[in-house]
């Protein structure tokens, strides 16, 4: 596992500590580890979309259970970055359905346009491309994540707008 | 037009709040259900309708209800299963983030059957929107009082809550899932136990599919005979089709099973035929995992009877000549596909979304990619096929849970049905280096360079 | 309840597993385990080594299981009839899950400490090929410092969650686990963490392979060059019973005890396993003895040695009766002047 050494700034907001609170009254009171999840995700949004292991240590001791338990979890889950990413990623579904319909040429042209190799990130910091497994989205190919929603039906054309848009701070991630 | 059941009221405009749901007829079947039937008859209509689960393996619902421990005094819990990752299917997501509410109440009639007071509906984590939808209906579902404490005066406690995964195929397995709503990474259990005996939390715990639970309150409704008179034999009701690849009209669709397959490739209501009107060349008929059909065996079982959309039929003259309605992820590939390309695509995918736990489907998966990504990249040798197919073979049942044999019969079908494509790839190696190599050139110009010949 | 494997019936109790019913029968029939171990709950299932064929489901229910079953969480039934070695799809199935956990092992036996007491060794010899089917790279993992005493070698790994197990059950603060996934899998503290409490040692005596090793024995010795004995001394904290592995009067290493096969008896504290290398510290009992096929038995020294002579030198210079016979065949009598000759030097 790739531990990052940047340092992050960890702030646990009070609505963020209410959000977490509620996502942990949703389990028995003796099943806290339960929430880990969906409160990874909370803190992650947070927290530039990324978790240092400082972040992840924070989280266990507000779950109260062990580092380790947080470590493993972290890096099973793919949703889970454990590196400074972009601003912006582009996370380009390129499984079958949506290979066949040209997500494959989509990336590149992509990654080309913003001068990148899939899995890097632009050296402004604002845009990372990775490429990853089925978003469940198949009929709408080619796609693609941003923050918490998908783009979908995607184009050359549409894709320089998105950019536009991102440029221009314009689109909501969460 | 083939009856709707659970897209009845899918275009209604703002079907997705509360109060237009309700005044199309929502919830009517936990007033029922709650003032009027035992739970046990609830059980009982979900029997007679012949509702067989909607996740892919098609295990009559009625029955894994029936066997929750009950004997044991523990708490009970329902979690659904909106986990969908399989690739080609993209119908559950469809159901949650346009009728929120419809899944919502087949969650509280179908607890009601099952006596549980604390249910989860365990969502994807990439469907964060629709997370967000299905809170928020929930919350709606409180206040209008048909969740929480004593519903509808029944003495019936139900808390219902949504849970995020965070990218992981694995866990649409039911003990996967069960782990990953524990907080721990999604490795399946080793069963028995089975999760109706030791579920949730060492609790007895029924998974069930979104689109299984959806269908609840119809039956209720209504009743499991009604249902049982819709779709043809054992294949009864409607099944949401998620329709993708080279065609018209890809999309959500509900079909009555029975319908053939022909008709729903073809008919404009449905997928209106191939796009740019390019040969049909293959099909997955339900999700990545099962096995992939030929042209000649798509419309046509191997007798020459008529391919129809229902789980006997699709899976007619068994691996050799048939496949699976699994999940219902209907993907369509014209003569640009490469079949070995599109193998390794789903190898990929089954080495990226192993867990590791068992040896047989971490180290197969990844050989098998490996192996796949020579081949389709032009450095394959001859012997590279009998070694696919063997891999495969050795995978096959002898993992802890399906994900193996999820990733062996898609390389396995492909060898059945096209390995001419894979011994083009290993003795035309110059032909194939551009990723498009099937679209100026489509196999069917170039396969007699590997056809078999007799002096 | 009555089960029968591979023809051979026992009686058990209910609750037992397959594999615990032929280890009481014992012989060729028990089926090998890298994953499961009886003394670690909830051990077991996941190196699918142990796949049996069961023929029979039970006396109630005589339907045979359709897929094979890994023996070691698999409880018996009355009635039951397995195969073990007697089915093709078992020892098929053993060569495949061999071939599988091979592939990306690294071929560093020669330099591997656990070399002579490893399970995949003796797996593979009963069950590998000679030759590799994988021509692809290995996989190969970054090296992680876990402390003074063991040493992590993950290339070597085969994720049998042993380790994990040992530190959840024995300990209270488990500071290592499984990170990431599929064939990425590692054992790992994250943040190269020295793992030190009480019972880490342990670790080591349960990995099946020279994943986790004993760093304080590093490179010191093969241990079929070490003669074990059995040694105890009072122990606050654990059992105090432990194997020596002496190399003249040097304590080279102590380890638990383990049994045929290869559990520990009892688990020992990492004082006795780490700290006292010195023969003063404890009490000897004797020799260790081993199973007959065992290559630490290579060094045998359990048994009293009859004095061997060689006599290599006067037999080669007298060579074979046969030949002897053969070379003084009647010889023609010498010429004359050859007797000249061969009496006074050719000069």
């Amino acid at each position: 596992m790739k531990i990052s050494h940047v340092k992050q700034d960890i702030n646990i907001t009070p609505e963020l500590q209410a959000r977490i609170d509620e996502l942990i009254s949703h389990y028995p009171a003796d099943k806290r580890k339960s929430a880990l999840l969906p409160v990874l995700h909370e803190v992650q949004d947070a927290h530039d979309n990324w978790l240092s292991i400082e972040l992840q240590d924070k989280v266990a001791e507000i779950l109260n259970i062990k580092p380790i338990e947080v470590y493993e979890v972290v890096s099973f889950y793919t949703m889970y970055n454990q590196q400074p990413i972009g601003k912006y990623m582009f996370e380009f579904c390129r499984t079958s359905c949506c290979a066949i319909r040209g997500a494959e040429n989509l990336m590149d042209y992509t990654c080309n346009k913003l001068g990148i190799k899939e899995g890097e990130t632009t050296p402004d910091g604002m845009f990372t491309v990775v490429g990853v497994e089925c978003l469940g989205a198949c009929g709408y190919a080619p796609m693609l994540q941003l923050g918490d929603y998908y783009r979908e039906n995607l184009t050359e054309e549409k894709m320089d707008a998105l950019i536009e848009e991102c440029k221009n701070g314009q689109v909501k991630l969460h | 037009m083939g009856q709707k059941i659970l897209l009845e009221h899918a275009n209604v405009p703002g079907i997705k709040t509360y109060e237009v749901y309700r005044q199309h007829g929502g919830y009517r079947s936990v007033e029922k259900a709650l003032k009027s039937m035992t739970p046990d008859e609830v059980v009982e209509e979900v029997k007679t309708s012949g509702l067989r689960g909607r996740g892919g393996a098609g295990f009559p619902t009625g029955m894994k209800w029936s066997f929750i421990d009950k004997k044991s005094g523990k708490p009970r819990h329902l979690v659904c299963n909106a986990d969908e990752s399989e690739p080609g299917t993209f119908k559950d997501r469809y159901l949650m983030e346009y009728i929120p509410h419809l899944l919502i109440e087949g969650m509280i009639t179908s607890s009601y059957a099952l006596g549980a007071n604390l249910s989860y509906i365990y969502i994807r984590g990439e469907y964060m929107w629709v997370f967000r939808i299905l809170e928020k209906a929930i919350k709606e579902a409180y206040a209008a009082g048909w969740l929480g404490k004593n519903i509808l005066g029944s003495g019936f406690d139900l808390d219902l809550h949504v849970h995020c995964g965070a990218g992981a195929y694995i866990c649409g397995e039911e003990t996967a899932l069960i782990e990953s709503l524990e907080g721990k990474r999604g490795n399946p259990r080793i069963k028995p136990p089975f999760p109706a005996v030791s579920g949730l939390w060492s609790n007895p715990t029924v998974v069930n599919n979104v689109e299984s639970i959806a269908v609840v309150p119809w039956i209720v409704n209504n009743s499991g005979e009604d249902y049982a008179k819709i779709g043809i034999g054992r294949s009864t009701g409607t099944k949401l089709i998620s329709a993708s690849g080279h065609i018209k009209n890809p999309g959500v669709y509900e079909i009555e099973l029975g319908l053939s397959v022909d008709e729903f490739m073809n008919s404009d209501e449905y997928l209106g035929g191939m796009m740019n009107d390019r040969p049909l060349k293959a099909l997955v008929p339900g999700g990545s995992s099962v096995p992939i059909l030929p042209a000649h065996l798509i419309y046509k079982n191997a007798e020459g009877g008529d391919r129809l959309m229902s789980y006997e039929s699709l899976s007619e003259g068994g691996f050799a000549t048939g496949s699976m309605l699994g999940s219902g992820g209907f993907i369509v590939y014209n003569d640009t596909t490469c079949i070995v390309r599109n193998t390794w695509n789903f190898s990929r995918f089954y080495h990226h979304e192993s867990c590791g736990q068992c040896s047989p489907c971490r180290e197969g998966t990844g050989w098998m990619e490996k192996v796949l990504h020579r081949i389709e990249n032009g450095h394959g040798r001859e012997e590279d096929i009998e070694l696919l197919w063997d891999i495969q073979r050795k995978i096959e049942g002898n993992t802890i849970c399906p994900l193996g044999d999820a990733a062996a019969w898609p390389v396995a079908a492909a060898i059945r049905h096209f390995r001419d494509e894979f011994e083009y790839h290993v003795r035309f190696p110059e032909k194939i280096k551009n990723r498009d190599h099937f679209v100026a050139e489509p196999f069917e110009k170039v396969k007699h360079l590997v056809a078999k010949q007799t002096v | 309840m009555k089960v029968t494997i591979d023809g051979q019936e026992i009686n058990v109790e209910p609750g037992t597993t397959i594999l615990q019913a032929a280890r009481m029968i014992g012989g060729e029939s028990v089926p090998p385990a890298m994953c499961y171990y009886s003394k670690l709950k909830g051990s077991g299932g996941k190196c699918r080594c142990c796949l049996v064929e069961v023929s029979k489901g039970s006396e109630a229910d005589p339907r045979p299981m359709p897929k094979l079953v890994a023996s070691c969480v698999t409880g018996v039934m009355d009635g039951m009839e397995v195969k073990s070695i007697t089915s093709e799809r078992v020892v098929d199935a053993r060569k495949s899950v061999t071939e599988f956990l091979l592939i990306n092992h690294p071929l560093d036996c020669p330099i591997c400490d656990q070399a002579g007491e490893c399970d995949l060794q003796n797996l593979s010899f009963k069950n590998g090929s000679a030759k590799t089917r994988f021509v692809e790279e290995k996989r190969t993992f970054e090296p992680e410092n876990i402390g003074d005493n063991i040493q992590l070698h993950m290339n070597r790994c085969i994720l049998c969650y042993r380790c994990v197990m040992t530190a959840d059950q024995l300990t209270d603060n488990r500071v290592h686990g499984v990170l990431n996934r599929g064939d990425h899998s590692q054992i790992s503290t994250a943040i190269s963490k020295a793992i030190n409490n009480e019972f880490s040692g342990n670790m080591i005596d349960v990995c099946p392979v020279g994943a986790l090793t004993d760093k304080t024995f590093r490179f010191k010795q093969r241990v079929w060059f070490n003669k074990p004995y059995n040694a105890h001394r009072d122990c606050d904290k654990c059992c105090g019973k432990t194997t020596l592995w002496m190399f003249g009067e040097e304590i080279q290493r102590v380890t638990a005890r383990k049994d045929e096969y290869h559990e520990v008896e009892e688990f020992i504290c990492n004082e006795c396993r780490f700290d006292h290398k010195d023969t003063k510290d404890w009490v000897i009992e004797g020799p260790r003895k081993f199973e007959k096929d065992s290559v630490i038995n290579q060094n045998n020294y359990t048994r009293k040695l009859d004095t061997v002579t060689i006599e290599t030198e006067k037999q080669i210079l007298l060579g074979r009766e046969q030949d002897r016979k053969k070379i003084s065949m009647p010889a023609v009598p010498l010429k004359k002047d050859e007797v000249q000759v061969f009496k006074e030097g050719n000069i």
